[in-house]
């Protein structure tokens, strides 16, 4: 499976990534870092979240009328001379390029960041061709490809889990031989991967939107690695999600500039670009040129309640303000899409019996859906997953389960509701222990800071780490105590003004 | 768990003019299981809250928690389709505040006469300012309380981990989340973690009692029922400040 980065189960890739001391350390700075930016640069924009009403319009829209639009997008690739294919399926993705790649007698292919090709697992499926060296040209990537392969922690910053010493060892096994200041890094993959751009005769690049009206494909970056990949390369192949796509410039104009100040906090990105076969009078660009636009799985969410997640731009907003992304990080998902995005859309692609904890690993917070410039309602989404999971497959089995059931039956009956009220001051005696307590004045009835080891898995996970005020005896409780209590008088000048009620 | 903070809800509200109901049958907002995906399984909680809270005419419905208060809101989209409780759920929502929202934009009060000398900083909870978008009257109302000083929380806008029955399944997750937070509050060095939501409160305290973390813990409705005077309360109209909007922009 492409999206998949781990068959470990969930707990313990947790129990790995909160262990790593360096990545969670420098998850944090980089979301606090984005924090200052993204802000600065949305409150220059000004009215956010007008532009994110529109902004999501025009998702909304693109996504309502999307065999519409994609028909327009193929019938004008193709009028430009390009060519369009539609895969179904990440093997019939990756194996079209593959043929296409064997076709063209393809020695050196560059590549150029995306994140569908590392869906399609495409990388991998091309260098199974004899003769044939693949490079990516991202320098995120690059470094990834370097490292072995290592996977993607964030679809934006795909190596905010490595360190400036960590990426000096990796480049020095490629001959350099300079400090670990990331400038000297950068300037050696530079010369690097020029030298391979002279000589590529293949190369592919993501997409970040499609137009409909034209056939060209908007790309941004900020390396400017995807304008060479396809400026030098004969042949060009371009993949594309199937939701990629925009009706015209006007609505790319929109997308680019919400993508490029949630993303990195910039008005634009360096290079944005709209490219395509090189036309009649045009001095660079593929002479042959592909676009390959992928489904795998994607249409599923199509007509379902989780069709808003195809509204997705891919800027990464979501997992930069994610308090658990800040904690453990892009592989504690084990998926290519982490954070808020990924819990939302693994499952859908990568189906429930791989993802089903990822929609369990949120607090509901919301941050993701504040942040979403395309207003995609991603906790409630989460949520929804939840429902799925639990009403419409049951996947759970557990005593979980069996206590969260009781509790909807309890909460559901007053009369149950309220014994359980009155018993949990006694039952819960032998769990008191009575010590200390540095927080004023939540515990002066008591604590509970210990359960017996028998006691389910729900109920250590809370009192493992936290205490929790005793119930109080029914005597002293709220409800006892409205009962019985003197109305305060209302304060003079409230008489004065008469009060809501007499409005 | 915590009878305070109904008490002291009840005293702000009746002092403020408000006469008082408490419907006997109504139990929780059916949050646990809802939000875990027990949806089927929470109709029958919802459909009891609309009951209980429908069972006198009263002019508003207040409660001292914006993610209970939030919970009550959805029940008109969850059950739209519902001939019977749509409807209800649709009038409950229509006239349910959180207990802050309901004194700044409905009463119209900017001062409820408290005074409390102390340095207190305060955990806003996500699901009042996001999804609630109550973002202005807490602090409003802790700022006009007499001899109060605030220091601001570093990382505000993050979650404590709480999340329901998340920090209970992922007590991981959820423990590092809380440390992160009670870290930040403590280095406010304030005697008082304000809070509006007693369940974020319940996990905050809990981790900081378990760590031997000195500091007191309030609700907003104690902090605005301590020491009154009532002379001192003030309406909104009768200052120089503007009304700040609810559902304004965040902090992005």
């Amino acid at each position: 499976m492409g999206i998949s980065t781990s068959n470990k189960p969930f707990k313990e890739r947790v129990v790995d990534a909160e262990a790593d001391h360096f990545m969670r350390a420098a998850v944090a700075k980089a979301q606090d870092a984005q924090f200052i930016k993204r802000t600065a640069s949305r409150r220059e924009l000004g009215h956010w979240n007008q532009w994110r009403d529109l902004a999501e319009q025009i998702r909304q829209h693109a996504i309502k009328y999307l065999p519409d639009y994609l028909e327009e997008f193929s019938d004008n690739v193709e009028k430009r001379g390009g060519h369009v294919f539609f895969a179904k399926t990440e093997d019939e993705a990756h194996q079209f390029i593959k043929e296409l790649a064997i076709a063209k007698k393809a020695k050196n292919i560059v590549k150029s960041k995306s994140m569908v090709t590392t869906e399609i697992n495409l990388d991998k499926t091309l260098l199974t061709i004899p003769g044939v060296s693949l490079l990516e040209s991202d320098l995120a990537e690059f470094i990834l490809q370097e490292d072995n392969w290592d996977e993607p922690t964030h679809i934006v910053f795909p190596t905010l889990h490595k360190n400036r010493d960590q990426i000096q060892k990796e480049f020095q096994k490629l001959g350099y031989q300079g400090d670990d200041d990331p400038q000297h890094e950068a300037r050696f993959v530079r010369g690097y991967l020029r030298k391979f751009f002279m000589k590529a005769d293949f190369g592919i690049t993501g997409c970040n939107f499609a137009i409909a009206d034209n056939g060209m494909i908007n790309l941004d970056t900020n390396e400017g690695n995807a304008d060479i990949t396809m400026a030098i390369p004969k042949t060009q192949v371009v993949v594309m999600g199937m939701e990629r796509i925009v009706p015209s410039m006007k609505e790319a104009e929109v997308l680019d500039n919400m993508l490029a100040r949630s993303a990195v906090g910039q008005k634009l990105t360096t290079y944005c670009t709209f490219t395509g076969k090189k036309q009649a009078g045009e001095i660079d660009g593929p002479d042959d040129f592909w676009v390959v636009i992928v489904d795998d799985g994607r249409s599923k969410a199509l007509g379902t309640d989780f069709e808003p997640i195809l509204q997705c731009i891919r800027c990464g907003a979501c997992m930069n303000v994610c308090p658990v992304y800040r904690q453990i990080g892009g592989k504690g998902y084990g998926s290519i899409y982490p954070g808020p995005l990924g819990e939302v859309l693994s499952p859908i692609l990568g189906g429930y019996e791989h993802f089903r904890e990822l929609p369990y690993a949120c607090s509901l917070c919301a941050a993701c859906t504040e942040t979403c410039p395309v207003k995609i309602p991603l906790h409630h989404l989460i949520r929804e997953h939840r429902i799925v999971e639990m009403d419409d497959r049951h996947l759970d089995h557990s005593m979980t389960n069996l206590i969260l059931k009781m509790v909807g039956v309890g909460t559901g009956s007053p009369a149950l509701f309220g014994s359980a009220m009155k018993m949990a001051h006694p039952a819960t005696k032998l769990f008191t222990d009575g010590g200390p307590n540095a927080v004023e004045p939540m515990y002066d009835g008591g604590k509970i800071d210990y359960v017996p080891k028998i006691t389910p898995k729900l109920i250590h996970g809370w009192v493992d780490s936290r205490d929790v005020p005793r119930p109080v005896k029914a005597k002293n409780n709220f409800r006892h105590w409205y009962k019985h209590h003197q109305p305060v008088s209302p304060a003079p000048i409230v008489k004065k003004e008469g009060g809501p009620e007499d409005e | 768990m915590f009878p305070n903070v109904g008490k002291s809800m009840v005293e702000v509200l009746e002092r403020l003019g408000c006469q008082t109901f408490l419907p006997d049958k109504q139990v929780c907002c059916g949050q646990p299981t809802y939000n875990s995906g027990y949806s089927k399984g929470s109709l029958k909680t919802f459909k009891n809250e609309i009951d209980a809270l429908l069972s006198m005419d009263a002019d508003y419905i207040v409660g001292p928690t914006g993610s209970c208060v939030f919970m009550i809101k959805e029940y008109k989209d969850i059950l739209k389709d519902d001939p019977v409780y749509g409807p209800r759920a649709e009038k409950v929502a229509n006239k349910i505040y959180e207990f802050t929202q309901f004194i700044y934009r409905v009463l119209g009060i900017v001062d409820c006469g408290a005074e409390l000398d102390a340095t207190i900083t305060v955990h806003r909870s996500c699901h009042m300012t996001r999804l609630l978008g109550e973002r202005t009257a807490p602090f409003v109302l802790l700022d006009h309380v007499k001899d109060i000083k605030r220091i601001p929380l570093h990382n505000v806008q993050l979650c404590c981990g709480f999340g329901g029955t998340f920090s209970a399944k992922e007590p991981e997750l959820s423990t590092a989340m809380v440390q992160d937070k009670v870290k930040n509050i403590m280095d406010t060095k304030a005697d008082i973690l304000v809070g509006m939501e007693t369940s974020c409160l319940m996990n905050i305290a809990g981790y900081m009692n378990r760590h031997g973390d000195h500091i007191k813990v309030m609700h907003i409705a104690e902090v605005l029922n301590h020491n009154v005077d009532p002379t001192r309360i003030k309406y909104l109209k009768d200052t120089d400040e503007a009304v700040v909007p609810a559902n304004g922009e965040g902090v992005f």
